[in-house]
């Protein structure tokens, strides 16, 4: 096996992870916070992709690929809420939107 | 060059591609989440998504990788930049939202997070991460992924479809056009209208 050994992808895997999930805390722009976690996801993935290798085992890249077609998903109904929010002209904010009464 | 050599090279190589794309992948993740303007945040995240393909190519999972390029950098990122340009630029400082307490409280939760995930991967795999595996040649390329998904994964497969498809219609549903003004007009726009009204009348 060329190249890094299992736990340094390991490692980044997980600071992308927190990477995400810190953007995921702080920030209050819904798209934004839309974009975190694609990073967390990403993160995931590629824990992922290296277990696969590592265990020589396609279970992982398959799990990989089924991750991709969920954020995928995920999204697309994010991005339509953050349309409908923004149509419906209240604040593009995640603190401002706490109640569900639209 | 002997075989030892030329292994011992191409080692190396792949180290330093590794490394070049781990610094551009950290690096753009935390453009994303510090930027002020969603739109550098959505551009940096095409970074990130290129750098992590790169990864996946070292990790001998070519489809991935490309499907990775395409459905990321292709598709999400676009449908991002589309959003962002349609709601408008908004700007907001990142590290200076609410209290300093939140900000300090979540900086410490996603620490803790990532401690959380260092210790339960070290103490659940931590030995057996150490020992090398060489995969075959056809690991990872895409004929190999379509005889596992269609053959040992067909169910997920098709769940993944049907993921798709709902996730479409809820996307349409969501964005499409509701009547403007009318008695289902939600409170706070009839609110705004109210008040725009006064204002003219005053």
């Amino acid at each position: 096996m060329l190249g890094p050994g299992t736990s340094w992808y390991l490692a980044l895997a997980g600071f992308l992870f927190g990477t995400g999930a810190l953007g995921v805390l702080i920030r209050r722009n819904p798209l934004i916070v839309l974009l975190s976690l694609e990073i967390m996801l990403n993160g995931g993935n590629l824990a992922l992709v290296a277990l696969s290798r590592h265990w020589r085992n396609g279970a992982g890249q398959i799990f990989a690929l089924s991750v991709m077609a969920v954020a995928a998903s995920e999204v697309c109904v994010g991005l339509g809420l953050v349309v409908a929010i923004h149509r419906r002209r209240l604040a593009l904010d995640v603190d401002r939107l706490s109640e569900l009464r639209g | 060059m002997t075989p030892v050599l030329a292994a011992s090279a191409g080692n190396v190589l792949v180290w330093i591609v590794w490394v070049v794309a781990a610094f551009a992948c950290v690096g753009t993740g935390i453009a994303v989440v510090s930027f002020s303007n969603a739109f550098y945040s959505a551009l940096s995240l095409i970074g990130n998504l290129g750098s992590l393909a790169v990864m996946y190519l070292l990790a001998t999972a070519e489809f991935v990788a490309a499907a990775q390029v395409l459905v990321y950098a292709g598709a999400v990122v676009v449908m991002f930049l589309f959003v962002i340009a349609y709601v408008g630029p908004r700007r907001e400082v990142p590290w200076a939202g609410g209290p300093a307490w939140q900000t300090i409280g979540a900086a410490v939760a996603a620490g803790a997070l990532l401690v959380e995930i260092i210790v339960a991967v070290g103490l659940k795999a931590g030995g057996s991460l150490s020992h090398t595996d060489h995969v075959g040649g056809s690991f990872g390329t895409p004929g190999w992924i379509g005889r596992l998904f269609l053959a040992d994964h067909l169910l997920a497969f098709e769940i993944t479809s049907i993921v798709l498809l709902v996730a479409a219609v809820g996307g349409v549903i969501l964005g499409s056009h509701t009547k403007r003004g009318g008695p289902d007009l939600p409170p706070r726009l009839a609110e705004t209208q109210r008040e725009a009204e006064t204002e003219v009348a005053v």
